[in-house]
């Protein structure tokens, strides 16, 4: 019981260092490019960027629902 | 760094943390976590406006991926979510209409404040006396671990509730009612989405504890069902605040980072815990929204 906590433990921290450094990736290389084109959109056009922004959002948790669950599934196949 | 939509400066570090933490908050109890979002976001030059709507954008990103993980452990009721958040959509309109109503009679703080005051001691002071007596009850019979799992010391009550024949009348079998008023059901998500409109932020504090008594969804079930409702009702409300101006896209994605993780083992966690626990722990959620309250009250300093 407690080797399963303690290897749980050990996969998310893992996780969680893998998932840090894909996540400021994003910050510099996407949210930064991103961010001119979002201004001029929530200035000029504001039902698109309303849209842009629901879908924005919606497709980032999918993506990230996704990759963690894929990140603890490789490190869970390798612990096993 | 810089956010060019809303003019301000805020560390990303800063964002993911507090998107964590309400994330696993959001996970674990089903609530939009705005009573610390908001606050946090504040506490970083955020105006008003941009705090409220951005938080809300956030929150749907952060449903999103709690609501999966809830639905893979089987506690999410679709249908049941569905016909929540026509009430609550519909609820949170007359609520931001009563709103303008008080702000043209110029009572709206005190008015929002005392009502929001009352609401989340209530709510606390029910729950505790809830729980704490299932809790006890519990301890004293031999019932199965099934039954013990989500006890509730209200159950007479809500049963009451669920035989008034009211036509049309619906069946929940995921959530195992068989039948109950489709009428319980609107009332419930509109005082629900009335609360959001009225008081800001999801009212997930509101609608997961009236889940649990009211129409007597079991708790997980409640939680996850809870959030699946949020991510439709959040969506209607961040394309009307992004309409207004009011939704920096960029800080909601930098909290959503945060939010995404935190939001997954909220929601795994709540597997260790039996539904009069969870209930238990809520508690402090309410108290806290009542104590920021009651502190904007006396110092006029909103958080």
């Amino acid at each position: 019981m407690k080797s399963e906590a303690g290897s749980t433990l050990r996969a998310f921290l893992i996780e969680l260092v893998v998932y840090a450094a894909l996540v400021v990736a994003y910050f510099f290389l996407v949210l930064h490019l991103l961010g001119g084109a979002l201004h001029d959109l929530a200035v000029h056009h504001r039902y698109i960027y309303a849209l842009t922004a629901i879908v924005l959002i919606v497709a980032q948790a999918v993506f990230l629902e996704a990759l963690t669950t894929f990140i603890l599934r490789l490190l869970h196949g390798r612990s096993e | 760094m810089f956010f060019p939509i809303s003019n301000a400066h805020i560390s990303p570090i800063y964002l993911a943390i507090v998107g964590f933490i309400i994330g696993v908050l959001g996970g674990f109890f089903g609530v939009g976590g705005s009573f610390i979002a908001g606050p946090a976001l504040r506490a970083v030059g955020l105006h008003w406006n941009f705090a409220v709507g951005t938080d809300l954008a956030h929150i749907v990103g952060k449903s999103i991926v709690a609501a999966r993980r809830h639905r893979a452990l089987g506690n999410v009721d679709l249908k049941l979510g569905l016909l929540m958040a026509l009430g609550t959509i519909g609820g949170a309109e007359v609520g931001a209409q009563l709103i303008q109503m008080l702000k043209r009679k110029g009572h709206v703080d005190v008015a929002v404040s005392i009502v929001s005051i009352v609401v989340y001691l209530g709510i606390s002071t029910f729950m505790i006396w809830e729980s704490r007596k299932t809790l006890k009850r519990n301890r004293g019979k031999k019932r199965s671990k099934a039954s013990r799992a989500d006890a509730s010391a209200f159950k007479p009550v809500t049963r009451t509730i669920q035989n008034l024949k009211i036509w049309p009348m619906v069946s929940l079998p995921t959530s195992g009612v068989k039948s109950i008023s489709l009428w319980v059901i609107v009332v419930v998500s509109f005082i629900g989405g009335l609360f959001s409109g009225f008081l800001g932020g999801g009212a997930g504090y509101i609608r997961m504890p009236s889940m649990v008594y009211v129409l007597g969804i079991p708790t997980h079930l409640a939680v996850g069902t809870d959030l699946f409702e949020i991510i439709i009702s959040a969506s209607y409300g961040t394309f009307t605040h992004a309409i207004k101006g009011n939704v920096d896209i960029l800080i909601a994605l930098v909290m959503h980072t945060g939010a995404a993780i935190g939001a997954q083992i909220g929601a795994i966690s709540t597997q260790y815990f039996a539904g009069p626990k969870i209930r238990l722990f809520f508690v402090p959620l309410p108290l806290i929204g009542a104590a920021i309250v009651i502190y904007t009250l006396l110092t006029g300093q909103r958080l």
